[in-house]
């Protein structure tokens, strides 16, 4: 693989992996928004979901994308028609700066950073500007409180998000993702090495602590009080149609296929299946697809939480924040430090 | 009537906060419009709350979007025709208007209706607060931010919508209700399907308490947020679960019955003592399922015997005035028929439940956060029809 690679010329290896990126987020979102949001979703609520496009549904997703496409871009009159307009597109570009560091087989990925995790905690936050851009951008109130209480929201779950990462560094020793991957692959539990170790075993509490912070970094329920569509018509997102709406839509979904999959290089062990040796060949074609099913799982769960949940209120998402999931955070840290020391 | 403490404490914070508000710092306000369209408003009613950051200084509910003046429409109308109209005032318990009306109008005319009439008017009337309040129980879930329950009520109110069908020919406006009786007899086999919605609508309650009122979440949205101390609410003049949720022990069903037939059967009303957005929910929940109860009770033992008393074909009804008022599934609703001995209704006057349980929300709005004002709205369960007549 790095053979062939290396053969190719620096356009060619560019275009490649701008394909590739385009196929992790567009594909990865348009799974996640059939299989979840339209189906899942419809059998937990009783009902079928769509039925007619295509063959149980599935090409409901193109119809909705052409419908989409073809409604008029409106931007209201007093808004701040520049920030306005980027604000989208800064959102997405902050879920594609995510995958640059994500590692999907042992030579299957775009860039080796020492300081992956950190990169992409960094311009996972990137996208809090976006949602202020439009909240701001809007000249809506609607827009405006959604965007302000999506501002105050993320940055308080950034610092649990970090923290439960904390942990995982710890033990795997190194912030490149790739070598976390390699050290769950090649790890073991207190002598028995048997599955490696994934850290959701040794990490429990960072684990939990890295989902509902990840959820309240997408905004989904229980913590969707920026974009609380029965009190704030969602929120920054009010102002917004046609394709730039669409592009919100999709950054939401894909973002949360991107965080899942950071979580599952975190804590399940990224591409590598146990009973495999991670430097095989071949996981450069099987573990991105065992990489998707991972991040398949625990979207559902994200998912599975969304729409059962009713939401907190925004003093209450903030309380939870700061005075449970920080301390839990830095206790977890103490413990796996000292941990690390004694064993 | 005793206060409990937690009434006390959410009566202090209310003036607290009354006395609080944009005190501290002095900061330029923001007026927010809240509808006329606006998902969490159920039709067109506009909320101007005046915020300072997130919290409302002053809120002034704006009524009248949906004014379709029935009342003056009913002067023109035969006293058969009204029923027609006042089926859409509250359009999801659409036969429990009909009754009061038809009530008054047999009370002018000195008829009452066979006992099989009463005992199937009482089932449908109950039936319509089912279908009503179970929608209640899914969208207050929604008003917080849980979206799969109202999909829940929706199957579920079906079964009862469906039995509404079946006897009256109409889901949602029966118009059913005669002088002197009901349209028709009950279809083969109606009694025993109405128990088996009844069956599913309490398996439905049980969901709903397991999904919504025991999670913390819901909770700690629900407790503490709006709190009516039955002082208040009574001078404000709530009733229905809103004033039962207050700790007044008030139904019209048991206290002044008149035409139906609840006395027969045995059944309890629910109060709450704590008078906030969960005590509301949670009486309703008890309601619907104490609806179920007596639904049972009174299939049980429907006379049998004729459906109308008898009546001239052409209604005139005899001078006079009548005031009747019967618990709605939004309140107590009352019709004040005034006859000159024609064929239309000189006047009448359609005191609903929601438009007195809406007026309060100036007085419990002041001081509350926005996300709150959709909880508090939720739970005082206006419909937009009971408002604007």
């Amino acid at each position: 693989m790095i053979a062939l690679l290396a053969e190719l010329s620096y356009w060619q290896v560019t275009s490649i992996r701008v394909g590739a990126g385009l196929v992790a987020v567009l594909l990865v979102a348009g799974t996640l928004v059939y299989a979840h949001l339209f189906k899942m979703v419809s059998f937990m609520q009783s009902r079928l979901g769509p039925m007619e496009a295509g063959p149980y549904g599935s090409l409901q997703l193109m119809a909705e994308i052409g419908k989409f496409l073809q409604k008029e871009d409106i931007v209201p009159r007093r808004a701040d028609r520049f920030v306005f307009k980027a604000a989208p597109f800064v959102v997405l570009t902050s879920t594609f700066l995510l995958l640059v560091v994500l590692p999907g087989g042992p030579d299957a990925w775009f860039i080796s950073n020492d300081l992956g995790i950190y990169l992409a905690m960094a311009v996972g936050s990137v996208s809090v500007i976006g949602i202020l851009m439009a909240g701001w951008g809007s000249a809506s109130k609607y827009s405006l409180l959604g965007g302000l209480r999506a501002t105050g929201q993320l940055i308080a779950y950034e610092l649990p998000l970090l923290l439960a990462v904390v942990g995982v560094v710890i033990q795997a020793e190194t912030m490149n993702l790739q070598e976390i991957v390699l050290a769950q692959a090649n790890g073991e539990i207190f002598g028995w090495g048997l599955i490696g170790n994934p850290f959701i075993l040794t990490q429990f509490a960072g684990f939990i602590i890295f989902m509902i912070a990840m959820q309240a970094e997408l905004t989904q329920t229980p913590f969707d009080m920026p974009v609380a569509e029965s009190e704030l018509v969602t929120g920054y997102m009010t102002e917004y149609s046609g394709l730039r709406f669409l592009l919100f839509f999709i950054g939401e979904f894909a973002t949360a296929g991107v965080f899942s999959a950071i979580a599952a290089v975190l804590f399940l062990g990224g591409w590598y299946v146990p009973g495999l040796d991670p430097a095989d060949n071949l996981f450069n074609v099987i573990g991105p697809l065992v990489l998707f099913g991972k991040v398949v799982v625990l979207t559902f769960l994200v998912f599975w939480v969304r729409f059962t949940f009713p939401r907190f209120r925004e003093d209450q998402l903030q309380r939870l924040a700061w005075k449970f999931l920080v301390p839990l955070a830095l206790a977890n840290i103490v413990v796996t430090g000292v941990l690390k020391v004694l064993v | 009537m005793t206060v409990t403490e937690r009434q006390q404490l959410g009566y202090i914070a209310a003036q607290a906060a009354d006395a609080r508000v944009n005190l501290e710092i002095e900061t330029e306000g923001m007026t927010l419009n809240i509808g006329p369209q606006h998902p969490a408003t159920h039709g067109t009613l506009r909320i101007v709350a005046k915020l300072d950051g997130e919290q409302v200084v002053a809120a002034e509910p704006v009524m009248g979007y949906m004014h379709r003046g029935y009342e003056k429409l009913a002067e023109v109308r035969t006293y058969p025709q009204v029923t027609t109209l006042i089926n859409r005032i509250d359009w999801l318990g659409s036969f429990a208007n009909e009754v009061p009306f038809i009530l008054a109008a047999e009370r002018l005319m000195e008829v009452e209706a066979p006992p099989r009439a009463q005992w199937i008017r009482t089932v449908l009337f109950e039936l319509s607060r089912i279908a009503n309040i179970t929608l209640f129980l899914g969208d207050m879930a929604v008003q917080v931010g849980a979206i799969t329950p109202v999909f829940f009520a929706f199957r579920d109110r079906e079964h009862v919508l469906n039995q509404i069908e079946a006897a009256t020919g109409g889901r949602f406006h029966p118009n059913f209700d005669r002088i002197g009786g009901l349209k028709d007899d009950l279809p083969a086999g109606w009694v025993a399907e109405t128990r088996q919605a009844m069956r599913k609508i309490r398996a439905f309650c049980d969901e709903i308490e397991e999904l919504v009122e025991g999670n913390e979440i819901f909770q700690a949205r629900t407790r503490g947020i709006g709190v009516i101390p039955p002082d208040v609410g009574l001078s404000y003049g709530l009733t229905g679960a809103n004033i039962r949720a207050s700790g007044v022990n008030w139904d019209v069903r048991r206290d002044s019955p008149c035409g139906l037939v609840h006395d027969q059967v045995d059944w309890k009303v629910w109060t709450h003592p704590d008078g906030d957005s969960f005590a509301r929910f949670w009486v309703r929940l008890q309601e619907t399922r104490e609806a179920t109860k007596i639904v049972d009770q009174l299939l049980d033992g429907i006379p049998s015997g004729p459906i109308m008393a008898k009546v001239p074909v052409i209604i005139k009804v005899p001078a006079g005035e009548a005031y009747v008022e019967t618990e709605n599934p939004l309140g107590v609703m009352g019709y004040y028929v005034v006859s000159k001995g024609d064929l239309n209704p000189f006047r009448v006057k359609i005191r609903s439940a929601s438009f007195s349980n809406v007026s309060i929300t100036p007085w419990l709005l002041r001081g509350v956060y926005v996300p709150d004002i959709i909880t508090i709205l939720g739970s005082l369960y206006f419909i937009l029809g009971d408002i604007d007549r």
